[in-house]
């Protein structure tokens, strides 16, 4: 998993920071950019225009020692604030809009993308690293495609304006100012260059952190007995002050960085005080005009430092861009072709219309598969037909890799070479979805969905009746347990089902499966999670259900295969033995190893809770 | 539920200021040096308008200085006519005070920053070894995640509100202070104007806060929903997929996007309707200054450079009033913040009784009527039995009997209550000994050991300062762990735990027992530990455990009969009582539990 993820960090640069792969979804809304950029660049111009009233009124008012034209000196000064009030309130509102519309496009998108990817990407993408690229991506991007370009826009107005004003009133002095300008941008870059590399490891030193206090808190009891709490503690702290260093360098450059603008800025005022006091007196310009320099000269130095922040976040947000386009382009490795969309329709829209029923007769003809991210084969050149109504049984210790005949069935992969054949048509010449439509699927590990019982077992038949899906609930005996619940039916399950035990959880994904009336069922080590009690129940409910139904089933404990027709014993990932329970144990094998383990176990548990009785 | 977060009354509770203030040791210094250097920022940021304002009035211009402080000044640089032909030493002041502003700046923010980070550490210093002290039943009664949130982000919400929200609050305040003072010197009217125009700005944005505060909850908490949904979409991937409820999951999924982005458009109305009028009342304050500063020169109560003067000087007051707003309303979430980490702070630590002795274990250990309940259920009733110094003692008992109880009680995890009995160590109360030497002269092996994020080298050493790879090694062959390492490609250098390589449930316990072997304590406990190890690996390690200490007392709670058939003595569980007790010939002949669960093991009925 850590190496395919490392795969992904290792993702080619983009051109251009990557914006180009923006396009797609900053189109929808050139209108609205077009619209704020220019309403930006409004409100910036405005900004340039105020210093000027204040000359007007030194040039006009105060150094003719009248009042003359004072009303239209407010109206239109007043007329700018307005314009500018309403340029920025609206070009505020369409930032925050696109910025909400792109995340929004780019979410949809996205989770649309990941509906359709196999499971291969998600055994091989731990769930948070594809959430966080689904959540926090789309979020950096949206917010850059908005404000940075907002404000880069606003800012980058303000320097091209303010400077043509003073171009205008006085060439030499507006160069003493401008000159600064490239001296700001050179030292900003460079400090912004060292401080983003500094935050990084500040980053990475804050999640060690985070790290180390969910060590001290799940690793409590550890810590205690092994009386090492003195040590964790003083490496804790070394981790501290290894952070404190960090940011205090950090905090010290962006600083540094910060009041070099402020010198800069009084800098150019010295200079434009010097010069334009001289030429002042010389009568080349008047006091107001002086006056207009000195706002100028101060005001310019923060849109400098803020277009040199908006490039550093453009950078930043790069990685996203990259992460987000590289989930994008990944392909789905079992996928549908044209002619089987064509007739059957896809995820989206299935044509139910031209669905076949299906019997479950399964074949496996020469298969041999290998998992996308493993070197090895794991199945070579595996046969096996599994008639209409049989019952195999997969076994082996945990993480020997039982799942694969199931994943091959299900199509969640494909075959690598041969064919999985179902009612004697391969997999590929049927959709994923009509194929899925006809498999009970029950998990070891069950997962609800928020919402109510209800609704988790309607889950399986979207269309059922709420007496149909009691009577599901009664055929696998979760009935009861239901009823007493206090909402009945209707009682929320809470996320990933918290509020129930996982044993009526199971039952619950029990009644899931079989509302659906599937012709295959796959049961993945139901009751490996449950205790004795329940796995009594669910035992009795499983042979009821599976009753004439193909059925594939993983199994831990192997009391609950004993009635397959064939077992398989899978060991380090490959199937190591096949026959009945009788034509195993007679071998004396793996399987005969296994079994005598575990029946020892089980009599030894179950042998504590009889003895009351003996 | 037993997991919750009651929060107990504490003794001894210490006042959230008062918490707020010990955190402060070694940083307020710091934030007290850096709000005077604000001070000086603001006073070098008053000067330099009013040197302008004088080189404009006077110097360029003709005006008579009529302040006799600053004729004094400008006499001081020679006077008028003097610096008439010399307009480089007013810019040098101007260049001076910059630099004195920049200087200051500096110092203000570095030493701010100094101080939060200093404060974020203090916090994580004094939370991460609180945490360390607090008794095991804590641990069991608040949630992880909980615990973590509050020394994360509630942390975080501290030092912002003291680095941030309280300095600049402080800084605001002598900001507006200095400018009314300079401000009300050049001209009342115009002062008045800047002043009134503060509580308008102030008020008006703590209105919004304090109105939109309901939709920026409501917006985190849909943020919170979608997010939800997208991970349980992700973790539910395969039945979605076997289920073919791509397309349910998609409209479902769409409508929280959709609803969710329709509620930030709304509050962006809100906000983008705010922040017009926050500019609309600041550029009609701007306006009104310059207004009536030309009236008021125009009538002989201003001057030129005055005018300029202002006008810098309001421009100064704009931001930081109209960040004032928001500050103020931020302030009840820091409140709430600091209350979470005081409920950490003021949990009881578990403490020796005064005057504990030490022990080195190496006496005989005994239960005598020990009794004991977790919360109402009783787990152990009337358990007595007597481990001599040096023996092997097994417990045999099945899910729920207690066997773990009776290590947790003799390692003082959990501590018994009066009247309940008594556990003695060479004749001593565990009571009375401190837990430090107990706990460290006795070795513990988990059902389900933790493993650190570390090597797999630092783990096995973990009890140790100093350790060469030749202990490491031989603890590992007594543990039979060598085998598992020589499959991993970097050995003993592997990182296990968390962010490493997770290891089968054998491999940890071996690794947990080769930790408690180079721990080589007097006392060795295996709590069920050799569960997941098969029978040859467990007689190989309780081998290699008699003859690498002999003089140890070993406790092995299992309910593998081969595990405990050489234990000099073993006692039976059942429902928190003992059942049976005596060693394996001894509880043959009962023919209870024990017989019956040897005689399953091992396939020999006969002895029933």
């Amino acid at each position: 998993m850590a190496k395919s993820q490392e795969k992904n960090e290792a993702y080619v640069r983009l051109p251009y920071f990557g914006l180009g792969k923006l396009f797609p979804y900053v189109k929808k809304y050139g209108k609205m950019i077009f619209s704020l950029v220019l309403l930006g660049f409004i409100g910036s111009l405005v900004d340039i225009i105020f210093p000027l009233f204040q000359s007007y009124a030194i040039n006009v008012f105060i150094t003719q020692e009248t009042l003359h034209g004072l009303l239209w000196f407010i109206l239109a000064y007043l007329g700018f604030i307005l314009l500018q009030v309403v340029a920025n309130a609206v070009s505020t509102y369409q930032a925050c809009a696109v910025e909400m519309y792109i995340n929004r496009d780019m979410r949809r998108v996205c989770f649309n993308h990941l509906q359709t990817l196999g499971i291969s990407y998600y055994a091989q993408n731990s769930v948070g690293y594809i959430h966080s690229r689904l959540m926090s991506d789309t979020g950096r991007i949206g917010a850059l495609c908005a404000w940075t370009s907002y404000d880069a826009i606003y800012h980058f107005a303000y320097i091209i304006g303010s400077v043509s004003v003073m171009l205008s009133l006085n060439a030499w002095l507006a160069l003493l100012v401008i000159v600064l300008i490239p001296v700001a941008v050179l030292l900003g870059t460079f400090f912004q260059k060292k401080y983003v590399a500094y935050n990084r490891k500040v980053r990475e030193k804050n999640s060690v952190i985070s790290g180390n206090f969910n060590e001290g808190i799940t690793g409590a009891k550890t810590i205690k007995t092994l009386v090492i709490g003195e040590r964790t503690n003083r490496e804790f702290c070394q981790d501290t002050s290894e952070m404190y260093r960090l940011s205090v360098k950090a905090n010290k450059l962006h600083s540094l960085f910060m009041s070099v603008v402020v010198f800069l800025s009084m800098f150019s005022l010295a200079l434009v005080l010097w010069r334009g006091g001289i030429i002042t007196q010389e009568g080349v310009i008047v006091v107001g005009t002086l006056s207009v320099f000195m706002s100028y000269a101060q005001g310019l130095m923060e849109p400098v430092q803020w277009l040199i922040s908006a490039v550093s976040s453009l950078v930043n947000a790069q990685v996203n861009i990259e992460r987000f386009t590289r989930l994008m382009e990944t392909g789905s490795d079992v996928t549908d072709s044209p002619e089987v969309i064509e007739k059957y329709g896809d995820a989206f829209s299935p044509k139910k219309e031209n669905w076949e029923k299906v019997e479950g007769e399964v074949t496996f003809r020469d298969v041999s598969f290998r998992y996308p991210d493993g070197d090895e084969y794991v199945l070579e050149h595996f046969n096996l037909h599994v008639p209409k109504g049989a019952q195999i049984a997969i076994v082996g210790e945990t993480g020997a890799g039982k799942s694969t005949l199931v994943n091959l069935v299900c199509r969640f992969y494909e075959p690598t070479e041969g064919q999985v054949l179902l009612d004697g048509k391969d997999l590929r010449e049927r959709s994923q979805l009509w194929l899925h439509s006809n498999i009970g699927y029950v998990l070891q590990t069950p997962h609800l969905f928020s919402g109510t019982i209800l609704e988790n077992i309607r889950y399986g038949k979207p269309d059922a009746t709420e007496e149909e899906v009691i009577a599901a609930a009664k055929a696998v005996s979760a009935d009861g347990f239901i009823r007493k619940l206090k909402d009945g039916y209707r009682t929320e399950v809470g996320e990933g089902g918290d509020m129930l035990s996982t044993g009526e959880k199971q039952l619950i994904s029990f009644a899931r499966a079989l509302i659906a009336d599937p012709a295959i069922y796959i049961l993945d080590e139901v009751t490996s999670s449950v205790d004795t009690v329940t796995e009594q129940i669910i035992q009795e409910t499983v042979s009821e259900l599976i009753r004439g139904k193909t059925t594939f089933m993983i199994a831990h404990r192997l009391s609950t295969v004993r009635n397959a027709d064939v077992i398989l014993a899978v060991r380090n990932g490959k199937i190591v033995e096949r026959g009945t329970h009788a034509e195993l144990m007679q071998k004396q094998g793996y399987y005969y190893e296994l079994y005598m383990c575990q029946f020892e176990e089980d009599r030894v548990a179950r042998s504590f809770d009889r003895e009351e009785t003996v | 539920m037993k997991r919750k977060n009651k929060e107990p009354i504490q003794p001894k509770k210490q006042s959230n200021l008062r918490i707020l203030k010990s955190f402060l040791r070694g940083s307020i210094h710091l934030f007290l040096i850096s709000i005077f250097a604000s001070l000086i920022v603001t006073l070098a940021n008053m000067v330099f308008p009013k040197i302008i304002g004088v080189t404009v009035d006077s110097v360029i211009g003709t005006e008579p200085i009529t302040s006799p402080f600053i004729q004094r000044i400008v006499d001081f640089f020679g006077g008028v006519e003097f610096l008439k032909t010399r307009l480089w030493i007013p810019a040098l002041c101007v260049l001076a005070t910059g630099l004195v502003a920049a200087l200051f700046r500096f110092i203000n923010m570095h030493f701010n920053g100094k101080g939060a980070e200093r404060l974020m550490r203090t916090m994580r210093n004094d939370l991460y070894g609180k945490i360390q002290r607090l008794p095991y039943h804590w641990f069991t009664q608040n949630q992880t995640g909980d615990i973590i949130q509050r020394c994360t982000s509630d942390t975080e919400t501290v030092r912002q509100f003291i680095s941030e929200q309280l300095t600049s609050l402080m800084r605001v305040f002598i900001l507006i202070f200095f400018i009314m003072l300079f401000m009300f010197s050049v001209n009342t009217t115009l002062a008045i104007v800047a002043l009134a125009s503060i509580p308008v700005v102030v008020g008006g944005s703590m209105f919004f806060y304090g109105k939109a505060s309901k939709y920026f909850t409501q917006c985190d908490e849909n943020e919170g929903k979608l997010s939800a949904m997208a991970q349980e979409n992700l973790t539910g991937v395969r039945v979605i997929r076997a289920f073919g409820q791509e397309n349910k999951e998609r409209e479902r999924f769409e409508r929280q996007n959709v609803y969710y982005t329709g509620l930030w458009i709304r509050l962006s109305k809100l906000l983008s309707a705010f922040w017009a009028y926050g500019d609309f009342i600041t550029a009609l304050q701007v306006m009104l200054i310059v207004v009536l500063g030309a009236v008021e020169c125009v009538n002989g109560n201003l001057t030129t450079g005055g005018f300029i003067t202002a006008i810098s000087y309001n421009a100064m007051l704009i931001w930081p009033v109209r960040s004032l707003g928001r500050m103020l309303s931020g302030m009840s979430k820091a409140g709430v913040s600091v209350k979470r980490i005081a409920y950490i702070m003021n949990s009881e630590e578990e403490k020796d009784k005064p005057g504990a002795v030490d022990t080195d274990m190496r006496g005989d250990i005994e239960f005598s009527h020990v009794s004991f309940a977790y919360d109402e259920t009783p787990v152990l009733q009337d358990v007595s039995f007597r481990i001599p110094s040096g023996s092997v003692f097994g417990i045999l008992g099945g899910t729920g009997s207690g066997k773990s109880t009776i290590t947790l009680l003799l390692t003082k995890l959990y501590n018994l209550k009066p009247d309940s009995g008594e556990i003695t160590v060479g004749g001593v109360n565990v009571a009375d000994i401190r837990m430090e030497s107990l706990r460290k002269n006795t070795g513990i092996v988990l059902q389900e050991p933790f493993l650190f994020s570390r090597t797999l080298a630092e783990n096995i050493g973990i009890t140790r300062e100093e350790y060469s790879m030749t202990d490491i090694s031989a603890a590992s062959d007594a543990a039979c762990l060598s085998s598992a390492v020589a499959e991993f490609t970097k050995g003993y250098d592997t990182v296990v735990g968390e962010r490493g390589v997770t290891l089968s449930g054998g491999q940890k316990q071996r690794a947990a027992i080769a930790r408690i072997l180079l721990q080589k304590t007097p006392v060795m406990i295996f709590d069920d530990s050799l569960s997941a190890v098969d029978a040859e690996t467990d007689k190989a390690i309780r081998k290699s455990l008699k003859e690498n200490f002999p003089g140890s007392t070993v406790i092995l709670v299992s309910h593998r009969i081969t595990t405990l058939m050489d234990a000099d003595d073993v006692i039976v569980l059942e429902n928190g009582r003992i059942a049976e007790e005596g060693n394996h010939e001894q509880l043959l002949a009962k023919k209870g539990i024990y017989a019956h669960v040897y005689a399953l093991q091992t396939g020999k009925t006969e002895v029933i």
